[in-house]
């Protein structure tokens, strides 16, 4: 409805409009905009402040609801670069028994050696026919977690680099397996050495392609990568790279402790929340439904064609558990690490259950081989296809454009409730005349404190635990990283206690002094929401969908407990918490609270871990960004 | 008139011929014969092969090119006369699982890449500037013969284009694009300066006959794979390559030209029957209101060939008797032209 006439329709047009329109009278110059007409903005103004809770409300639900649509109307993938063409290629290769021969070979040396048999690596290497490298790297880790159990963690890579004959060493494909203890990934090494063996006697490689073997699993990843790259992001000490290959357009990273397996399970989502280039995984896709190879995503099974209930239900399932594990921000496996680097990589992990239909290592090596001969055609990076989706299934997907407006959505309550807020502040200023000096002045200065604790508290939480964690361990009587988990939850509530301290302290400020907290709280929030928008997606909407409905209806007086229940239930640790619960529901295994309780913790653990060894987000970003915001919140909420 | 024109040779021999002429009844027969000897009017053949893409999965445009130029060459035109241009190397890529062929059939029987390629623009000199110096003729004086179109008013040109095209345009490389109108203004620049008999134009691409809708200058007969709004389709999709080896068009007018020898009597008309749409799924299309010749009488080897006429005369010819007379004339005659 128009509230105003437009400014330039005709005479006829105006004055029905003008009778139309109720809070806005005809007799107005025709020339002024919809804003900038005072009598106008006044109508606009009291209808937002009398639309407001009804108006987020409903923001608040369409945001939701768009999201939750999201599966039902996701387009098929497609394949988008050119240069990896229209036609199949043919594989000729049979990898399964030589893979499972050097398999055993490498588990045997492993046991005898007792950590990475690097000698026998590099001998085999050679004998393939690959110019062999090694890299040592050592790493002095925060606080010891429990899978290295020790601060300073040494290791070694091994890669073997098969030139291409007759191009030039600019490009590099590579093919990567996280060596890990014990005999985890040995199918994965005999499957990589048996590659290589059937790749050197190719003569169509355009590319070099690398095979890489490292140590304890990520760390070692990184450490190579850094080298490779020459670059210090995460402080760890690594002998420098010998042998370059030149810039790597695009990376795999296997995953196989297996004779046999009955499924591929396809991980996209990588650290902080990146995924690499669709067109990579629509590769592989298509390269699963040629060899009738079953692939997975996010351990699903591809729903039922066609629109029905199950299939719907089954798609949110999978997009669910996408955006949580985006949301999360930590390396979703080996390939997480390269997309920091606009590599484009995916980890595949063979998985062995109990379905009837086997399938042998010569159809995952085949699969790879077709990988890579398609991979070797292209001319440029891959940049054709979609850089940030959702996926509900491997064969749909949800692009940008699709599932921003749902955070947009709420972040329209975020800025309606500022809105309101702003105008009944700059309403007060007009209606009391002249306010007293002494509040006017001090409305500002009673921000102060809050907005300092605040940050104050999130600063402690994000840097005490690890820093102090010689104390935390002489207050707890348990292990280093029980002890750091522990101190960073003593924190956390903590800073719940702050409002009654610092309201002993300080009093006044008044109705002005909470309302322009909260309007503070509410762009903080707004600001942090929107960063997030662009950097993780998952993130923002998971913090949006819990935060913004305490933000937009926290106020001090009148009955405080169902709010105090409200705020308390959408803390982020507590989302955090709800979180994983949610994850064990959606993958169809779900968790006591016992249980919940220590997968939380170790979630905490991991949390702090990967900021220090990857430089993840999620812990800066919480501590230092949701939870300011949230203990402004709550300082509103107990304003006197 | 054709008298006139005579050996391939444009100097004043013919005004020395017409003096003899006059005064020989040998005239009328010479005529006969002349006629029936330059019957389509053109003395030597060139042809212009250009393949304007590059990158490895457009392999089948260089398979296009190369097929037709050994076609030609295989038909007589020789290599001095032959300008290839070729926007990028298949034989040699890297990718290519099998170095240094170029084939044209899945059962890579043919190796269309051969022993004797001479190509003459490669790579990045394939541009749409050089494409129009050659054509036309501005040239900067460096350049070598073999890059030259050193055609005359007697020469009949082929020219086969291949490529990704649309309504009006044809792709050159990746960065520019020919139009339409640009190519009928080339040609026309030819027919002014008299740089062709007869010009043949052969055009492999998506919505091919867009492109020789403007031509508007005599002599010029065009084929095309596809019409306005249709797709031209590839063939012979090749597993062990990877690519895609031939598009159909030209895969079956490569079949159709394999049949043809130095002597065939094969015209126009048969080469237009080629590639039907059952076969081609698009549907190929032909120009010929610009040529005066009817395409019946036409041969193929008239722009495929370059076709030397050799009669054996097992008769003597009987020249006028006063052979002294004739001399002096034709001395008196070059005396008073020196």
């Amino acid at each position: 409805m128009s509230l105003c006439s437009a400014p330039r329709p005709g005479r006829a047009l105006r004055q029905r409009l003008s009778g139309l329109a109720r809070p806005c009278p005809a007799a107005h110059p025709p020339a002024m905009g919809l804003l900038s007409d005072p009598q106008c903005r006044r109508a606009l103004a009291r209808l937002l402040l009398r639309l407001n809770t009804p108006l987020c409300v409903l923001s608040y639900l369409a945001g939701l609801t768009w999201f939750l649509l999201l599966p039902a109307l996701a387009p098929r993938t497609y394949l988008s670069e050119n240069a990896m063409g229209s036609t199949m290629v043919g594989e000729g290769s049979d990898l399964g028994p030589r893979a499972l021969a050097l398999a055993r070979d490498f588990g045997a040396h492993k046991r005898k050696v007792g950590g990475m048999p690097v000698e026998w690596l590099e001998q085999t290497m050679f004998q393939l026919g690959l110019e062999v490298h090694r890299q040592p790297f050592s790493r002095t880790l925060p606080f010891p977690d429990e899978a290295h159990e020790r601060y300073l963690v040494r290791g070694t890579n091994v890669f073997g680099v098969l030139r291409a004959p007759r191009a030039a060493s600019t490009e590099a494909l590579l093919l990567l397996v996280p060596g890990s203890e014990g005999s985890k990934n040995n199918q994965a090494v005999g499957l990589l050495l048996a590659l290589a063996g059937y790749c050197r006697g190719q003569v169509y490689w355009a590319k070099d392609l690398i095979f890489l073997v490292t140590e304890h699993d990520l760390l070692g990843t990184q450490a190579w990568l850094e080298a490779y790259h020459d670059v210090n992001l995460t402080g760890i000490h690594s002998g420098g790279v010998p042998g370059r290959a030149g810039a790597i357009q695009a990376a795999l990273a296997l995953e196989l402790s297996s004779d046999v397996l009955t499924s591929v399970d396809v991980a996209v989502e990588g650290l902080n929340g990146q995924v690499p280039n669709l067109d990579l995984l629509t590769l592989f896709h298509s390269f699963c439904l040629k060899s009738g190879l079953l692939c997975t995503f996010q351990g699903k099974l591809p729903p039922p064609e066609g629109p029905s209930g199950p299939g719907y239900a089954q798609s949110l399932r999978t997009m669910g558990l996408m955006v949580l594990g985006q949301a999360g921000g930590g390396p979703g496996g080996a390939h997480g690490l390269f997309l920091r680097f606009r590599i484009e990589a995916l980890t595949l992990r063979g998985i062995n259950s109990f379905r009837q239909h086997k399938f042998h290592l010569g159809a995952l090596g085949r699969t790879l081989e077709g990988m890579f001969r398609k991979l070797n055609n292209l001319l440029e990076r891959l940049h054709q296809s979609y850089f940030l989706y959702l996926l509900p299934s491997l064969s749909r997907f949800v692009s940008i454009g699709s599932y921003m407006p749902a955070l947009g959505l709420l972040l329209l309550v975020l800025a309606l409730r500022a809105l309101d807020l702003w105008m009944r502040l700059s309403r007060s200023d007009e209606g009391e005349g002249d306010p007293p000096p002494e509040e006017a002045r001090g409305g500002l200065l009673w921000l102060l404190p809050p907005i300092l604790v605040s940050g104050g508290a999130g600063a402690a939480l994000y840097l005490l635990p690890v820093r102090g964690q010689a104390v935390a361990t002489q207050h707890f009587p348990v292990g280093e990283a029980e002890a750091v988990v522990l101190a960073l939850i003593g924190i956390y509530v903590a800073g719940m206690a702050l409002p009654h301290s610092t309201h002993r302290a300080l009093s006044g400020g008044g109705q002005r002094g909470w309302m322009t907290l909260k309007l503070l709280a509410l762009l903080a929030l707004a600001l942090l929401l929107t960063c997030l928008a662009l950097l993780n997606f998952s993130l923002g909407f998971l913090l949006g969908a819990t935060l913004v409905p305490p933000a937009a209806a926290v106020r001090p007086g009148g009955s405080r407990l169902p709010l105090a229940v409200l705020l308390v239930l959408t803390t982020p640790g507590l989302s955090l918490f709800l979180a994983v619960l949610l994850e064990r529901e959606l993958l169809e295994a779900p968790a006591g609270l016992g249980e919940a309780w220590q997968r939380f913790l170790g979630a905490l653990g991991q949390g702090l871990l990967q900021e220090h060894l990857h430089g993840a987000h999620l812990s800066p970003l919480l501590c230092l960004g949701a939870y300011p915001c949230w203990l402004l919140l709550w300082n509103v909420l107990f304003w006197k | 008139m054709s008298i006139e024109r005579c050996c391939g040779n444009n100097k004043t021999m013919s005004g020395h011929f017409f003096l003899i002429a006059e005064k020989s009844k040998l005239y009328f027969t010479f005529q006969d014969q002349a006629e029936q000897f330059f019957r389509s009017g053109h003395t030597n053949n060139w042809a212009v092969l250009v393949c304007t893409s590059r990158f490895w999965f457009n392999y089948r445009h260089v398979a296009n090119t190369l097929s037709v130029y050994r076609s030609v060459k295989r038909l007589g035109i020789p290599d001095s006369h032959i300008v290839l241009m070729l926007a990028d190397d298949m034989a040699c890529n890297p990718r290519n699982p099998k170095p240094a062929t170029v084939f044209s059939h899945k059962n890579m029987e043919l190796n269309v890449y051969g022993d004797d390629v001479e190509v003459d623009y490669r790579s990045y000199e394939v541009t749409v500037e050089n494409f129009l110096r050659v054509l036309t003729g501005r040239i900067p004086p460096s350049t070598p013969r073999s890059k030259r179109l050193l055609s005359d008013d007697r020469s009949n040109i082929l020219i086969y284009m291949t490529g990704h095209g649309g309504n009006g345009f044809l792709k050159f490389q990746d960065s520019e694009e020919i139009t339409n109108v640009e190519l009928a203004d080339a040609f026309e620049q030819m027919w002014q300066k008299r740089r062709y008999n007869e010009l043949l134009f052969i055009i492999d691409t998506c919505q091919g006959a867009s492109m020789y809708e403007r031509f508007y200058s005599p002599n010029i007969m065009a084929l095309a794979s596809s019409q306005v709004g249709e797709d031209s389709l590839s063939h012979q999709p090749d597993l062990e390559i990877g690519v895609h080896l031939m598009d159909r068009y030209t895969f079956y007018v490569l079949e159709f030209l394999e049949e043809i020898h130095p002597a065939s009597q094969t015209n126009m008309n048969d080469l237009f029957q080629v590639c039907p749409k059952s076969l081609c799924v698009s549907t190929p299309g032909h120009r010929t209101d610009l040529f005066q010749r009817d395409p019946q009488n036409v041969l193929i080897t008239d722009f495929f060939g370059s076709v030397r006429k050799v009669e054996i005369t097992t008769g003597a010819l009987a020249l006028d008797r006063d052979v002294a007379a004739l001399e002096s004339n034709y001395f008196q005659f070059d005396v008073v032209n020196n």
